[in-house]
Order: structure tokens, then sequence, then C-alpha cells
């Protein structure tokens, strides 16, 4: 496979996974503010720091709302919108159409078309909701279509590697901004104990339906739904597709379908066994923000092995 | 809108569907019959479920507009263009003739200069060619083939009679969309396609594969072949990505291409790895920086030399553009005669060459009533249309022509033959050519029929893509008197 061909499959499939996690973040957070009362402390401008856009935001719109908020997610053409994604997502595609199952093609290109015809509907909140949950699922559909028709050889591991590690960014930055507003709520003397009990649960229950986590969560752990346990399993469950231990596994899993791929996979290891070793209770007592920190290099880190060792040389 | 044959009117032309108001051609009469069955709503379905299909498949080519790319969705007309099998049976071997001939003359070029030699053309015509490359001198491809790949333009006079307007020798470029149309009348027309014989197009891949192969310089089961292609804002990106996709060939850009001991390598994720036979989609002065273009980021240094030592195979050859020239063109039937000792079977469109002073006279004498052609640009850029041009451009073109006598053609307005069109309101006859496609390696393959290029503005003769062209599907279709090859 062309190492050039290898780079443009591996962030086609980023794309797509970052357009689906941005349109599932964007609608969580929609719910979420419908239900918490106005003196809390979690805003529009945290959806902005989860996508780690915020200094784009700030040089094109001066208010944190919903409106430009949903505009710059969805329609706005700066790189972080969820049409941009499916543009650059589909320039991808456009390029490794001879490798790719002709389906899935043309499933990028319409969701592409899609998002540009709906870009309007930004401002009107059901009209967003069932169109972001129109992008979802196609792009779900994209990855059934791939996973269904994909010889399981350096193509599809490719589109398996920058799905995980994209996944992995995105759990990791929904556990931080949870985390930050945990902190930020415990330690604010306005607020009483038992309404924050209860927002605490409503902020929780939103992080896991992000990742479509909830009904699995309550599968999983039986308990009322606490700020640990949430922690916990989205770091730290092997079986849950969405968690980061998890999409870590599965790199690890498709690395022996490449060549030369000794340094990627010492990297992964050293990542996930860190964080298996790492003590969540603790943790969420204190130092979980810095520990996400040092997580997201750790990505960044696998990102450059992986670009270095399969993509084209940069000139 | 319902199609009524008695209310189309074709006028002087010569109209391959109906042949006037009211009667269709006897080959064309089920497809005309099945046409104006369709009511209103029917066709309204049919041409939202062909713009659909287009869309999704993703079939676009890119214009260059204001310096921006943009990415068009491919114009297309529902109503199929049909031509008799009998009839294309000596197209078909009207075309090999020609791009056999085609080959012994750039073959003879680069080799002997016997043609020189015998006086049949003047040595400075070629010599002096913006598409002679001395650099070539002295090889010998495999097969002594260096056109591999062709696509002559034909048009149909006022009598029907095909006619050779053109040959693109260099990287000629549309047979993915011959495909596609096919594709996209399928879903739109399943029914016609049970009650007529057409002949299928879909095994071209196959041949292209096979013709690359046949040039392989290792002998092995599975030679690598790629499709060298300048990138994704060539306007015809998406035709490099569709046969690559369709040969299961890897789809190169020059920066995946490098040459170490006059070997070419592509960078896979393995490592480098070896590569026998390119189809080139990009201009022989791009090809390699250290032979031709100097400022070229698209080529791949040290390739030409990779050729000359015969460690890889280029299709088409670079030197093969020699004789993709209207210049050329015109001494085609002489080449026939000359290299193949047969008569032309596809006769050329009469032209004049300016470089000859009789002939200029003519022409500048006339050029109200002549087309005049550069010789060497393509995409129907260039041209002076004589009876529509202003004063002012013929004056225009008298100078240039005057100034550069070798550089231009001229050549009667032919009236080109017209085939309905799905208009706002109604059927509406509009003018075509076809771009058949002829493949040249150890045998050769004609595609039955080719792209059919059709004028979409009422009147017009410019069918280029990039000026308001369209495109129809066509089909080589068997009538009742004739055989089914091989049974």
């Amino acid at each position: 496979m062309l190492s050039r061909v290898a780079e443009r499959i591996y962030w086609q499939a980023r794309y797509l996974e970052r357009a689906e996690n941005t349109a599932r973040l964007l609608n969580v957070f929609s719910n979420l503010l419908l239900d918490l009362p106005d003196r809390t402390t979690l805003g529009w401008s945290d959806l902005v720091r989860i996508t780690g856009a915020s200094e784009i935001f700030a040089q094109h719109y001066r208010n944190a709302n919903e409106t430009n908020l949903a505009r710059f997610l969805i329609s706005d053409p700066c790189d972080v919108s969820i049409s941009a994604m499916l543009a650059n997502a589909r320039e991808n595609a456009r390029t490794t159409r001879e490798v790719m199952p002709s389906e899935a093609f043309e499933g990028i290109n319409e969701l592409h078309y899609y998002a540009q015809s709906a870009a309007g509907k930004a401002d009107d909140r059901s009209a967003r909701n069932e169109m972001l949950e129109h992008i979802i699922e196609s792009c779900q559909q994209i990855f059934g279509m791939l996973a269904g028709a994909m010889s399981r050889d350096a193509g599809y591991a490719f589109v398996r590697m920058g799905r995980a590690l994209e996944r992995a960014d995105m759990v990791s930055r929904m556990v931080d901004v949870g985390a930050r507003k945990l902190f930020a709520m415990l330690e604010d003397p306005a607020a009483p104990p038992e309404f924050a009990e209860t927002w605490q649960g409503i902020l929780w229950m939103s992080v896991l339906r992000s990742q479509s986590a909830y009904q699995m969560y309550r599968q999983h752990v039986r308990r009322r739904v606490n700020g640990e346990d949430v922690v916990c399993f989205l770091l730290h469950n092997e079986e849950f597709p969405r968690a980061v231990i998890h999409n870590l596994t599965t790199i690890s899993k498709v690395l022996p379908r490449l060549p030369n791929h000794g340094e990627v996979a010492e990297l992964v290891n050293m990542a996930r066994s860190e964080l298996k070793h790492s003590h969540v209770p603790e943790l969420v007592e204190r130092g979980l923000p810095e520990r996400i920190d040092h997580l997201q290099i750790r990505f960044a880190v696998i990102h450059d092995a992986i670009s270095r060792t399969w993509f084209l040389p940069r000139t | 809108m319902q199609i009524d044959w008695q209310s189309y009117d074709p006028g002087a032309f010569h109209d391959e569907v109906i042949e006037r108001p009211g009667s269709p051609r006897r080959i064309a009469a089920g497809l005309a019959g099945y046409l104006e069955s369709l009511d209103r709503r029917a066709l309204d379905e049919k041409k939202l479920a062909a713009r659909l299909a287009i869309k999704t498949m993703g079939i676009s080519f890119t214009v260059y507009s204001d310096g921006q790319n943009i990415d068009r969705e491919w114009p297309f007309d529902l109503i199929p263009r049909i031509i008799a099998a009998r009839e294309w049976e000596t197209t078909r071997r009207g075309l090999e003739q020609r791009v056999r001939a085609l080959n012994c003359f750039i073959h003879d070029v680069y080799n002997g200069q016997k043609v020189f030699r015998d006086r049949i053309i003047d040595p400075a015509l070629i010599l002096d060619s913006a598409n002679f490359r001395p650099q070539c001198v002295g090889i010998q491809p495999r097969h002594k083939v260096w056109a591999h790949i062709c696509g002559t333009d034909l048009i149909r006079d006022e009598n029907g009679r095909f006619l050779v307007l053109e040959d693109n020798l260099r990287v000629p470029s549309g047979v993915s969309y011959m495909l596609e149309n096919r594709r996209v009348t399928k879903r739109v027309f399943p029914e016609l396609f049970e009650n007529h014989q057409i002949l299928p197009v879909t095994e071209y891949t196959q041949e292209l594969f096979d013709m690359l192969a046949s040039l392989s310089p290792r002998k092995q089961a599975y030679p690598e072949i790629v499709v060298l292609t300048p990138g994704i804002y060539n306007s015809a990106y998406f035709e490099h990505s569709y046969l690559a996709q369709r040969m299961g060939a890897e789809l190169v850009e020059g920066s995946d291409l490098v040459v170490e001991d006059d070997q070419v390598y592509m960078r896979t994720i393995g490592g480098l790895s070896r590569v026998d036979v390119i189809y080139r989609r990009i201009d022989d002065l791009f090809l390699d920086p250290a032979v031709f273009n100097p400022e070229s980021v698209l080529g791949v240094p040290g390739l030409f030399r990779a050729w000359l030592k015969g460690n890889v195979s280029l299709a088409n050859a670079p030197g093969a553009g020699v004789a993709d020239d209207k210049i050329v063109y015109t001494y085609v039937p002489e080449f026939i005669k000359y290299y193949l000792d047969e008569d032309p079977i596809l006769p050329n469109v009469p032209s004049y060459r300016c470089c000859n002073d009789s002939e200029r006279s003519h022409v500048l004498a006339n050029l109200d009533k002549l087309v005049v052609k550069p010789a060497n640009e393509s995409g129907g850029y260039g041209m002076l249309m004589g009876p529509q041009a202003s004063a002012a451009e013929r004056e225009e073109f008298a100078r240039r022509i005057k100034a550069n006598p070798r550089n231009y053609l001229a050549q009667p307005l032919i009236s080109l033959s017209t085939v309905p069109i799905l208009g706002e309101h109604s059927a509406e006859p509009r003018h075509v050519d076809l771009r058949p496609f002829i493949l040249q390696g150890a045998d050769c393959y004609v595609t039955p029929g080719g792209l059919t290029r059709v004028a979409l503005v009422k009147g017009s003769y410019v069918v280029n893509s990039s000026q308001g062209g369209g495109s129809k599907d066509t089909w080589v279709v068997m009538g009742e008197d004739d055989a089914v090859p091989g049974s």
C-alpha cells in the first residue's frame, strides 16, 4: 500500500470519527443545558474547550452562546466545524477511491452534500437535532460499510487506527471537561451540597450519553451514576468500544498487519499500561486533569510515530 | 412535458434518431417509441433518478475558473445515442488501421526517418514541432508501439458519414465517463436494455490492464502497474482514480515515485517497491524535471532515464505526441497508404494546411466560411469559428496565420449530426461528436461506441465539457439483420 494512500485513509477515518463525535457532543450539550439551572458554571464556552478550538473561536466570535457555537461547530468554513470535517473526509476519500469500497465513498460523498445543504439548520434547535442525528447515523453507516466490505489488510488497519486514536482522544476530552467542572463545583462555596449532587448526576449522565455509553454503563455498573465510576468506565473498561483503553487495545491488535510496527506498538503499550495502573479514585480526588493532559500528549506521540513510520516523508 | 416526435424537427442536419418529424430511423425506432410512451411524470422521475445517480456515484469533473477549482457534477443527457453494429464494424476497422499507421509513423520519426527520405512529409514540419522530442530518437519501445491509448474524435456529416476530426495521442481523457454513462443509463432505463442488444463497454478496464501488462519489462505473472496522476486538482482526476480502481492498480502522484539506479520504485508502507508499467496521465514535459521542464513538481527525477534503459514502460511513450498535431493529422491518409499499403477506411475532414502557400491564400480569402484551428491546442481552445466570428476576430486570426503558418490548419464547417436531448419542455436536436478509445499493445482493441459529447446549447458546435458540453451514453446496437458475433 502506498504511503500517501495509507495517510489519507487514516485521516479520512479520523475526520469521520471527529465529525460524529462533534455531532454527539453538540447534541448532548444542547440537551444538558436545558436540564441545568442557570446558576451552574457549565456553559457553552466549555463546549469550545472540549473541541480544543478556543483560539479559533475567539477569532471569529465574541460571545460563546448557543447560536454562535452551533454555527461554529456545524457550518463554519474553519477546520473545526462538522461540515469542514466532512469536506476533509470526502477530499481524502476522493483520493483513496481505488482502495475503498465504492458504496462507502458514495456514502461519504452523500453525507458531505447533506452537511453542506443542511448548514442553514444550525439556528433552529429541533431541526439541528434532527440533522445531527442524521450525521451520527450516517457516520456509523459508513464505518459499517467499511467493516463489512474491506479486506482485513493494511488499508483497514489504517481505518481502525485512525478511528481508535480519534475516539480515545475525544473521550479523554469529555472526561477532562467533566472532571474540571466537578472540581469547580466542589470548590464553589455558593453551591448547596444537595444541589451539587443532582447536578453531578446529570453532568456525568450527559458525558455517558455523548458516548452512547449510558446503557452499557448501566449494565456494567449497578450503582447510581457518579463521577468516579464514569471516569473509570470511560478510561478503563476493556469491553466498551469507546473507552480509552479499548481503543488503545484496538490499535495494538491491528498493528501486526503492518510492516515496521515496532515503535508504534511500544508507544501504544506504554500508554496502555500507564493507564491501566493508574488508580481512578485517587485521580478523581486530585490530579485527573493533569493525567488527562498527559494521556493526550501520549496520543500525539503515537500519531507522530504512525506518521513517521508509514506516511510520506515531509519535504 | 411529453415527447412528441411529430414536433421534433432536425432541419437540414442529419439527426441520428429522427429522420424527419414523426419518423424515427429504423435502428432507433424502439428507443423513440419507448420515450414517446413516457408521460410527463415518468420523464421527470427518470431525470431526477439520473441526477441522483450522478451525484451519489460522485461522477464529477473539475473546471478552472478565476483561479479556483470547481468540482462539478458531470452534465449528462438521458437519451442514449444509437449506432448500428454493422456500421460500427467498419468504423472500428478504420480506427484500428489509423492507430496502426500512426504508430508506424511515430516509430519511423524516432527510428530511421524513412518517411522524410521518401518525401511523404516535410521534415521541418515534424522536427520543428513542439511535440517532437529529440531525446527519444533511437528508442525502441515494446511492440514498436508509442501511442498505446488513443482517443480519436469522430463526427458525422450531413449525410451521416463518419469523418475523423482529430487524433488524441498524448493523454486522451473521457473513457471513465463513457463507462459511467452506461452505468447511469442502466439504472435509469433498465427496461430498454431488455429489448435491445447493446454491446457492453465494461470490459474496457480489463482490456486496458491487459494492454499495459503486455508492456511490462519484467516477465512475471503480476507486473506492478501504476496510474500516474498530476493530482486531485487535475480536471481528469476523477478518471485517473476511476481507472486505477477498476484495474486494481495503484494511483500514484509524482511524490510517490522515486528512481534509484535507473529503476522506478513507489513508496509504500513497507518501503520501496518496484514499478513495471506507468500509465501516465501527465504531459511529456512534466514527466521528469531532470530532462524536460526543470520546474515540474508533478514528475519524477530520473524517470526518463529509467525508461530509456528499458527498466520501466510508459504509456503513452514520451514523444508519441508528435503525431498528435493537427498538421500531422492531415497526412494520416497518406501514412496509411505509405506504411500499410491500404486504402483509408475512415476519411478525414477536408483540410487546408496553412504552411502551403496556395492553401493558405485560400484560407485567408475564405475565413468567413472556415474553421481555423491551432495545431497544438486541445479542449477546443484557440479556435476561430469563421462563420460566427466578428470581423475583428477574423483579422486577428489572419494576422496569426501569417505570422506562424505552420501552426494553423483550416477546415470547412461540417454540419455535425444531431441527436435529441431532453430539454426543459421537449426533446430537442443538439450537435454531437464521438470519441472512441483505441488500445494498442500486443493486440488492438476499440471500444464499442465511445464517449458521445453533446453541445447542450442550441445550435452550438462546442462539445467540450470545459465549455458547456454534456455527454450521452452511446449504444452500438445489433439490428434485426445483424448476426450476433461469435454465434
